[in-house]
């Protein structure tokens, strides 16, 4: 029925070639209106396991307090800080892949972005709430806030700890913004589908009775680019704001310049993994090779790649300053890092980060799925060893010798790490049950059959036809 | 009761006009929707109708098409002066708040930084600035498309279902100066429309 799309030299399609619209909102609608396959009852089985460990690991933190984890003098932070940024910084892949590749207009974010998009909301919501159980006294969590209190006291504007409340507090409200604008339109379709009167009522409540309409479709694609536009710097203010509750400090091996930008590629890097292991699953799970064609995946390894050298990078650039500003004490910490009682956790983070996704030079590795789902993981791995240690080997070891000490995880610490995992795939295995996985309206809009100018073929010789339809309408016209 | 004793107080003549008004309005809310096949088939629909100097009508696709607002003749949406306003609020509220917080109603010094200093307070004026903005597009948004809007006579029709799916529509509002239900028609026929329905409203 239709041309051959034609493409630029080098360019390939974005759906696989032959797909129609209708396929698409098959395909997509697919997953959330049939019954999961028996792969999903296993996972959120899992998932809820986890969920209840979580739970019960919470409640013993609340009823024993901090002592609970294994936080003791002088590591006064562990494993909690290290899940915060952990998790805020798996959310910021959804926020490059939504804001900033839609400015670059690298229109094949559209196959991964509600994906990458539903994944920051449940990696930020898991840093919340680590965030919001760290504090000791879980009771009197409203002194963050500017709220007035009964010691007349506001909370301090000059520390980065509050700023980082306004920060996560605002990436997550923006992310749901952004997230729900772009369901707007696929709720619409999946309302348009919906079999059963339920349904239709909570797709049609959501979809604030969405028409298509071109008169708001104008008003609805400036509001996606100015959400891009000011969620692009917001996603890299809220990890510089992370970074800046080390960096201001005066600790060796967090007292450093590096830290936002480091931080941000981190972000960046641990969350574009944490999107493959997920969509890769998901993908094969659910048939969406349609959608999620090799190319995709090949161009994520790619960005994994880039921020994986630029990290290998950061970690050099670090150990070159720590011996090149001549300060002992930063020497040490980094001395310490290499060959000290935490070494295995800093190889750990070297082979995972920096050694092992070198293997994406090679195309073939970077369109072998089973390879990239297991660099994917060992990243996931790698950046949280990262954080661990940035943030316990500063601390175990800095100006003193006689408040030196080692950190051990408790099994409360095991159980709220693991267990914030397990909330996140629940949440997330809710989201594929119910909600279409794929931006359809986006996806749609970059295959050939969206471009006007490329003409149908009807049994009739298109040109004349339409200039014979004009011709009419101008008799119409003139008639009137 | 009320509308009972509202007409009863109305003199003879206006409610009689006021009885006309609403019988005209219940005979002419219709709504002509020509389904089209593809993009490109309704690009060209909507140039036709924009020339033929249609106002109260609409396109419907399941996504943004490339050149309809330009063939519609739309002007530019005018959502960003909203955006501007909410984020302004939220960079002068995020200023004043902490202000007056840290410098006026309980002075203090941390870090060495005196009560009210401005280079600390950035991050927070900055995240806040995003946050009113981000409210500000998306209320602005539902503002200008008039949403949420769960009742309208284009979901009375059973093929409309199609528009979020594989099909494109125009819909004209019988309420147009220029509607002719035949004349329009025939138009929206001569230009490729593969099914053409008249919707009546109700309501």
């Amino acid at each position: 029925m239709y041309h051959e799309p034609i493409l630029e030299l080098g360019e390939e399609p974005l759906v696989k070639p032959g797909s129609t619209l209708h396929d698409i909102t098959e395909d997509v609608c697919r997953v959330a209106e049939s019954k999961m396959p028996r792969a999903w009852y296993v996972a959120f089985s899992i998932a809820l396991v986890f969920v209840a460990i979580f739970a019960v690991s919470v409640a013993t933190l609340f009823w024993r307090g901090i002592g609970a984890w294994g936080n003791t003098g002088p590591t006064f932070w562990a494993w909690d800080i290290t899940n915060f940024v952990w998790w805020v910084g798996i959310g910021h892949a959804g926020t490059l892949i939504s804001a900033v590749l839609f400015i670059f207009r690298q229109r094949w974010r559209t196959a991964i972005n509600r994906f990458a998009e539903a994944m920051t909301l449940f990696a930020v919501l898991g840093a919340m709430t680590f965030a919001g159980i760290h504090v000791g006294r879980p009771w009197v969590i409203y002194y963050l806030f500017p709220l007035p209190d009964q010691m007349s006291l506001w909370p301090s504007f000059k520390s980065p700890l509050l700023w980082d409340v306004f920060a996560v507090g605002t990436y997550f409200t923006v992310s749901l913004l952004f997230w729900f604008t772009g369901l707007v339109p696929d709720l619409a379709t999946m309302r348009d589908r919906a079999t059963t009167p339920w349904r239709r009522r909570v797709f049609g409540f959501f979809a604030m009775g969405w028409r298509g309409s071109n008169r708001s479709w104008r008003n609805y694609e400036r509001a996606y680019l100015i959400l891009a536009g000011i969620s692009t710097p917001l996603v890299i203010s809220v990890h510089s704001v992370v970074a800046m509750d080390f960096a201001t400090s005066i600790i060796p091996g967090w007292h450093t310049t590096i830290f936002p930008p480091y931080f941000v590629v981190g972000a960046v890097f641990s969350g574009f993994a944490m999107v493959m292991t997920v969509l890769l699953v998901a993908r094969k799970i659910f048939k969406l090779e349609r959608v999620i064609l090799p190319r995709h995946l090949d161009l994520m390894n790619k960005v994994i790649l880039l921020t994986s050298c630029l990290i290998g990078f950061a970690y050099a650039t670090e150990f070159f300053i720590a011996w090149y500003s001549g300060n002992p004490y930063e020497l040490y910490v980094f001395k310490n890092r290499a060959v000290g009682p935490y070494s295995w956790a800093y190889w750990t983070m070297v082979v995972c980060n920096v050694i092992v996704p070198q293997i994406f030079w090679k195309k073939s590795m970077r369109t072998n799925v089973p390879v990239m789902w297991v660099v994917s993981i060992l990243i996931n791995v790698g950046m949280w060893f990262e954080r661990f240690v940035i943030i316990v080997t500063s601390l175990h070891r800095d100006f003193l010798p006689s408040s030196w000490g080692m950190f051990h995880p408790s099994i409360v610490d095991i159980g709220t790490f693991t267990g914030s995992i397990g909330v996140f795939f629940a949440g997330f295995l809710l989201f594929m049950r119910y909600l279409p996985v794929v931006a359809m309206s986006e996806v749609k809009g970059t295959m050939a059959q969206a471009d006007p100018h490329y003409v149908a073929h009807h049994a009739e010789p298109e040109d004349g036809v339409s200039r014979e339809s004009a011709a009419a309408a101008l008799a119409m016209e003139a008639e009137s | 009761m009320t509308s009972q004793s509202a007409s009863a107080r109305m003199t003879s003549r206006a409610s009689a006009r006021a009885l006309n008004r609403r019988a005209a309005r219940v005979e002419k809310t219709q709504l002509l929707l020509a389904e089209f096949e593809n993009t490109s088939d309704v690009l060209h629909a909507a140039e036709v109708m924009r020339r033929a100097g249609y106002q109260k009508w609409d396109v419907h696709s399941p996504f943004p098409i490339h050149g309809m607002d330009a063939a519609m003749g739309l002007k530019d949406s005018r959502l960003g002066w909203t955006v501007l306003l909410f984020a302004l609020t939220g960079l002068t509220g995020a200023f004043v708040m902490m202000y007056w917080m840290g410098g006026v109603d309980y002075p203090f010094v941390a870090g060495g930084k005196p009560p009210g200093a401005l280079p600390p307070m950035a991050p927070i004026i900055f995240e806040l600035t995003i946050l009113f903005s981000a409210f500000g597009t998306v209320l602005g948004m539902l503002h200008l498309n008039r949403m949420p809007r769960h009742n309208h006579p284009v979901f009375s029709s059973e093929r409309f279902k199609g528009a979020s799916d594989h099909r494109f529509f125009v819909s004209v509002d019988s309420r147009d100066k220029n509607f002719d239900a035949g004349r329009t028609r025939a138009l929206l026929e001569s230009n490729h429309a593969s099914f053409i329905e008249l919707i009546e409203v109700t309501s």
